[in-house]
């Protein structure tokens, strides 16, 4: 019975042992220098003390708002993957035309230029 | 320890859809009443979820997925509009959005 | 385990299907090509003419396919009939409203047609998750619809006002179905009806739960007292969008209704008889007074869709298959003048809606004496007066409730009728007897709106002087009762 999860321990045994190494190895090996940016707490990339009150682009909300969409979609995709093969051609079309669907929204908002940064 | 029970998954749904009906009558901030309004959403699906696992019907699943991919479109939509409308007026505030008046 | 597909009919949603390609198609040709967008409105027209035709194919045995998610009978076939005039008919009074107001895209169009598939989702749903899905895809359309002139600040406020409040009642009929799903165990509505006369455990919650779908397709109806956002969201949308969201969407939430309350509701027949007759006496009459005191006609034929919302009301709470039937054709009798009406607001108000009051009707016999013969023809409609169509509707419906019993509900209804009339008339003085100090030009109706109005004037004598036919057609729709 146990014997069906040791692909998963050697997954996260192998998992753990690369980002422990890599850990080790930067801390090893890897220059140190110090400068302030540097010291800051770590925040994604993004300064963690600015005015609150600066604007950012409207990008962000309509790159946001499309990937809501889209994102959420990958729902469907999830049981039918775990059964296609039985749901066999049917099955399979019928996601072509879910994707198709999609798709056409991915052209529109493509054309549409909402995926356009600047 | 008290075993879980599908009356545990009820009454946390009631309560957060009574949370959520409550901040959507008495907050101001649009954003917020949206917020509230999908905690009505949510605490819906908890339910429907809980009763499908209980009943050991596959039927609510398929019904959350549904329901959590709308409450994705309508969120969109509803930000959109939210953006529109301060673009134009510069405020989320309800009681100031008031042009219409009968 | 073998997973067997369902039988699967086509041909029950070839009305949708169609809608869909041509909705996908026209957001496809916005962005490919330039040179179409003038013909976007007709492409629309041909989906909704080619879907219609489906939609009117007889179907020979009333059955549910899609594994039972879907009913292909002549109630939801009758619906879609009426969805998809209403739709034909905004599609044609909007087509010069779009041009002179900068809206002319293919997302517009796309959207009316989509919201349109939502409704006959709404109305063909024999399941639960169908009719939620139809729900939402009708009113997440109709959200942007309502704020699609995004640079007038009254639409933005409508479209924000109607997607909270949408939102909020979404939530309500989503819980609802919720506690019947997890009382029954069925999300199919005639089995939940199968499940609650084997067992009838839990009766309050499942009470409870009627009570909150009700509240929720309330909401969809504008049903007081879930009617706040309906002046607001009326006034600000553009006109056309008011004119498709005071017709066809009201339709399917009573189709909607019907169906779960007949359905699958038959245990409480007792309690929501009651729950209705309530709603519909507090409809006919808020919607009545407070469309007395209004200056701006949008907000004044917003009230008065609310109450023509609680006559159809006094039918679903007849609960007799004569009450579906009057219903019905109340409906399709509805969408065609009250969609008249608005085809001809949008061209008296001029681009952007400069004025909507009623004095924008003033003297209008004078410059337009035939679209002031057409408005008036609708407003008699509207107010009841026979040999319009919207008399027979009434008339019917009356009968109805007087039949199964609800003879103060029909006292009220009459008295209603009666305070209806008198703002109605108010406009058509306006017409023919006051002097509009500014001395307009005469406006001018382009080709589609003239054949909207013509096909609209038509059906309304038609269906004033000839009801027999279609309530037969009406009849045979029936739910099984």
């Amino acid at each position: 019975m146990l014997n069906q999860y040791l692909p998963i321990i050697v997954m996260i045994v192998a998992a753990a042992g690369t980002a422990i190494g890599m850990i080790v190895a930067t801390t090893l090996i890897g220059p140190k220098k110090s400068f302030p940016d540097k010291d800051e707490p770590f925040e994604c990339g993004v300064s963690p003390v600015h005015n609150p009150k600066s604007r950012f682009s409207i990008s962000f909300y309509v790159i946001a708002m499309l990937f809501i969409i889209f994102d959420i979609e990958a729902v469907f995709l999830f049981p039918w993957a775990v059964i296609f093969q039985k749901l066999g051609m049917f099955g399979f079309i019928e996601m072509l035309l879910f994707i198709f669907v999609l798709a056409v929204g991915l052209v529109y908002v493509w054309r549409k230029g909402a995926l356009e940064w600047e | 320890m008290a075993e879980l029970t599908l009356n545990h998954y009820l009454i946390l749904s009631g309560v957060l859809f009574s949370i959520g009906v409550i901040g959507v009558l008495t907050r101001r901030n649009v954003i917020v009443v949206y917020m509230c309004i999908e905690l009505m959403f949510n605490a819906a699906n908890l339910m429907i979820i809980a009763f499908s696992n209980s009943l050991g019907d596959m039927t609510g699943h398929v019904f959350v997925f549904m329901v959590m991919a709308v409450a994705a479109a309508e969120a969109a939509v509803g930000l959109a509009i939210i953006i529109a409308l301060y673009r134009n007026k510069k405020t989320v505030d309800v009681d100031e959005v008031n042009l219409l008046k009968g | 385990m073998d997973i067997v597909i369902p039988s699967i009919s086509f041909s029950a949603i070839m009305p949708e299907l169609v809608l869909l390609a041509v909705g996908i198609l026209i957001l496809l040709l916005d962005v490919f090509s330039e040179k179409h967008s003038g013909k976007l409105a007709y492409i629309a027209v041909g989906g909704v003419a080619t879907a219609l035709f489906f939609a009117m194919t007889p179907i020979t045995d009333p059955s549910t396919t899609f594994a039972g998610l879907y009913s292909a009978d002549r109630f939801t076939q009758f619906f879609k009939v009426i969805f998809l005039i209403g739709t034909g008919l905004t599609l044609l009074i909007s087509e010069k409203y779009a041009k002179e107001n900068n809206i002319n895209h293919g997302e517009y169009y796309s959207l009316i047609l989509f919201a349109t598939v939502g409704m006959m989702f709404m109305a063909g749903g024999a399941d639960l998750i169908t009719i939620f899905m139809g729900v939402e895809l009708m009113s997440i359309c109709l959200y942007i619809l309502a704020g699609y002139t995004r640079a007038r600040m009254a639409s933005n406020e409508a479209s924000m006002k109607y997607f909270l409040l949408g939102a909020f009642a979404s939530g309500f009929l989503l819980y609802g179905m919720g506690l019947i799903y997890g009382i029954t165990g069925q999300t199919k509505l005639v089995k939940i009806a199968g499940a609650i006369s084997a067992n009838s455990d839990n009766m309050m919650v499942l009470v409870i739960g009627a009570g909150l779908m009700i509240v929720g397709f309330a909401f969809k109806l504008a049903a007081v007292p879930f009617h706040q956002w309906t002046p607001d969201v009326y006034q600000g949308a553009p006109i056309p969008v008011t004119a498709f969201m005071s017709s066809g969407p009201k339709a399917a939430a009573l189709a909607a209704i019907l169906r779960v309350l007949v359905e699958a509701m038959n245990f409480i027949q007792v309690d929501w008889i009651m729950w209705v007759s309530v709603l519909a006496i507090m409809t006919m009459t808020v919607g009545n007074i407070a469309a007395l005191v209004q200056s701006d006609i949008k907000r004044m034929l917003a009230f008065s869709s609310i109450s023509h919302a609680g006559y159809a009301l006094v039918g679903v709470s007849a609960a007799t298959s004569d009450g579906v039937s009057a219903v019905m054709f109340y409906m399709l009798v509805y969408t065609f003048m009250n969609i008249a009406a608005f085809g001809i607001l949008a061209l008296v108000a001029k681009a952007n809606e400069q004025n909507t009051s009623i004095d924008a009707f003033k003297g209008l016999f004078r410059t337009n004496p035939v679209l002031a013969a057409v408005m008036t023809i609708m407003l008699f409609s509207l107010a009841g007066i026979p040999p319009m169509g919207g008399f027979m509707a009434k008339f019917y419906i009356f009968m109805s409730a007087v039949n199964a019993g609800h003879l103060g509900l029909v006292l009220v209804a009459v008295i209603n009728s009666a305070i209806g009339a008198y703002y109605y008339i108010k406009v058509i003085v306006a017409i023919y007897f006051q002097e509009n100090p500014e001395k307009p030009e005469p406006v001018k109706a382009g080709p589609s709106l003239v054949f909207a109005l013509l096909v609209s004037v038509i059906a309304v004598f038609v269906l004033g002087l000839m009801p027999d036919c279609y309530l037969t057609i009406a009849g045979k729709a029936l739910l099984p009762f």
